[in-house]
């Protein structure tokens, strides 16, 4: 799985932070989204999808390998 | 009343007093007929929009502006400051930016230890006190209260006076003189606030917006002190309802509240509750700029949207049996928070709130219980906010 983020559609919702902190970080200044992992293990493929989903600002993208 | 809106039905409805957790059936049944509903809100004829693909298809659209104009700006103003919440990017983004950094997963999660200890002592104080007590008076309300003036650096001593005038403001039926008495009132209070803060800043958003935004020369003070005033109203008046409401619920599900009492991570029963009681009703409104289309529905520049969020998440083709209350399902993507780029800014702070309060309520007091017979219960749907105006309990 590939992992992208957006931080200029981010809000800072914070939800994929709660659901995949593996994944997903937020900015210290603003809460706008750092993307820690890229290409997680497939253990994290659900939580990154889910996050995506949940994603209020649509930001976040994930593609299957 | 124009001609073309005395035949439609108002939004929102009347819960019905027997299912005050339901949205009223006929509001949810607009989810089964094609396109999309027309009732009246404030006096001007609306589309109400109330399945939840619906819902995030018209928050996520950047043609449906936020900007109400005078139908959802503070009275009391001739040209009243801008609040977040109502205005559309790229303006929006940079003043939400300006506040959200007091808001991250790691900041709040470093003062769950210190909403822990407050939650332990409101029940303390709520014990010594004696039984019956409103819950909502001695706990729900006091928590997101306390928390929200010390992120703000507004004096908790205070609390009275910016409670009272935020139940003003949130009165439907209130006339549009008291709640422009009411946002004056608290305008004033937060402007010398402010004033204060500019000589001895505090540790505190107030005081760093200031520095970080305001002496910069990026944001007006008037800006602050009008947004300031909405995060001190949303910081208290939702979480707490959502905080009595929950209990409520909980009291009346004794299975689904042992789940909670048991569990030492109660963040998706949160979500479930968040998605159950679903305490906006008719708050999200939006306007289109141009002409769009939502679920198959033209809709006209400069028609008037309403989010029928209960209905939404009561939407079977988002959940199955929508109208349980199921702590143990995932509830993820509802949207008691809203959707889109406005999506509740204190929705990290909001779920730590109810998941401390409910579980150390729940397992402080493994007896709680009404006082008083569910049918006595007075439900606010004379608010903005839905909930219970009192909670009488006993443990």
């Amino acid at each position: 799985m590939k992992v992208t983020v957006n931080a200029d559609k981010c809000v800072a919702a914070g939800q994929c932070v709660l659901l995949a902190p593996e994944v997903f970080d937020q900015r210290e200044e603003d809460g706008i989204v750092v993307l820690l992992d890229d290409a997680p293990p497939s253990e994290l493929h659900a939580t990154a999808r889910e996050s995506a989903m949940v994603c209020p600002a649509s930001a976040i993208d994930t593609v299957e390998e | 009343m124009s001609t073309e809106t005395t035949d439609l039905p108002p939004f929102p409805g009347a819960h019905n007093a027997r299912c005050p957790f339901d949205p009223p059936t006929e509001y949810t049944d607009w989810r089964k007929s094609a396109g999309l509903r027309r009732a009246v809100w404030k006096d001007i004829p609306v589309w109400v929009v109330s399945r939840h693909e619906d819902i995030r298809t018209a928050l996520a659209d950047p043609r449906i502006s936020a900007d109400m104009g005078e139908l959802q700006s503070f009275v009391g103003f001739d040209n009243p400051p801008p609040m977040f919440p109502r205005m559309d990017d790229p303006e929006h983004a940079r003043l939400r930016r300006m506040l959200t950094k007091d808001f991250t997963v790691k900041r709040i999660n470093a003062m769950r230890p210190e909403i822990q200890k407050m939650a332990h002592e409101f029940i303390d104080q709520m014990i010594s006190k004696g039984q019956p007590a409103d819950l909502v008076r001695d706990y729900a309300l006091p928590i997101p209260s306390l928390v929200i003036s010390l992120m703000l650096g507004v004096p908790y001593a205070d609390h009275e006076f910016f409670q009272q005038h935020s139940t003003t403001m949130s009165t439907t039926n209130a006339t549009k003189e008291e709640r422009g008495k009411a946002t004056l009132a608290q305008f004033g209070y937060l402007q010398e606030l402010v004033a204060r803060k500019e000589t001895e800043p505090g540790d505190d958003l107030i005081s760093r917006v200031l520095r970080e935004h305001v002496e910069t020369g990026e944001l007006d003070r008037m800006t602050l002190v009008i947004n300031g005033i909405l995060l001190l109203f949303a910081g208290h008046e939702t979480t707490a309802n959502s905080i009595a409401l929950g209990t409520l619920a909980l009291l009346r599900n004794p299975d689904q509240a042992a789940r909670i009492r048991e569990t030492d991570d109660p963040a998706a029963a949160v979500e479930e509750l968040l998605r159950y009681l679903t305490i906006v009703h008719a708050l999200v409104a939006r306007v289109a700029k141009e002409d769009v289309e939502i679920a198959g529905q033209r809709i006209r520049a400069g028609e008037v949207l309403l989010m029928n969020l209960p209905a939404g998440n009561r939407d079977k083709a988002f959940v199955s049996d929508p109208d349980t209350l199921d702590l143990d399902r995932n509830a993820r993507g509802h949207v008691a928070f809203g959707y889109g780029i406005h999506q509740c800014l204190g929705q990290t702070l909001a779920r730590a709130e109810m998941e401390i309060a409910l579980s150390v309520l729940l397992r402080r007091l493994p007896d709680l219980r009404l006082a008083v017979p569910f049918e006595e219960l007075n439900f606010r749907h004379d608010m903005n906010i839905y909930g219970v105006h009192e909670l009488p309990v006993a443990w």
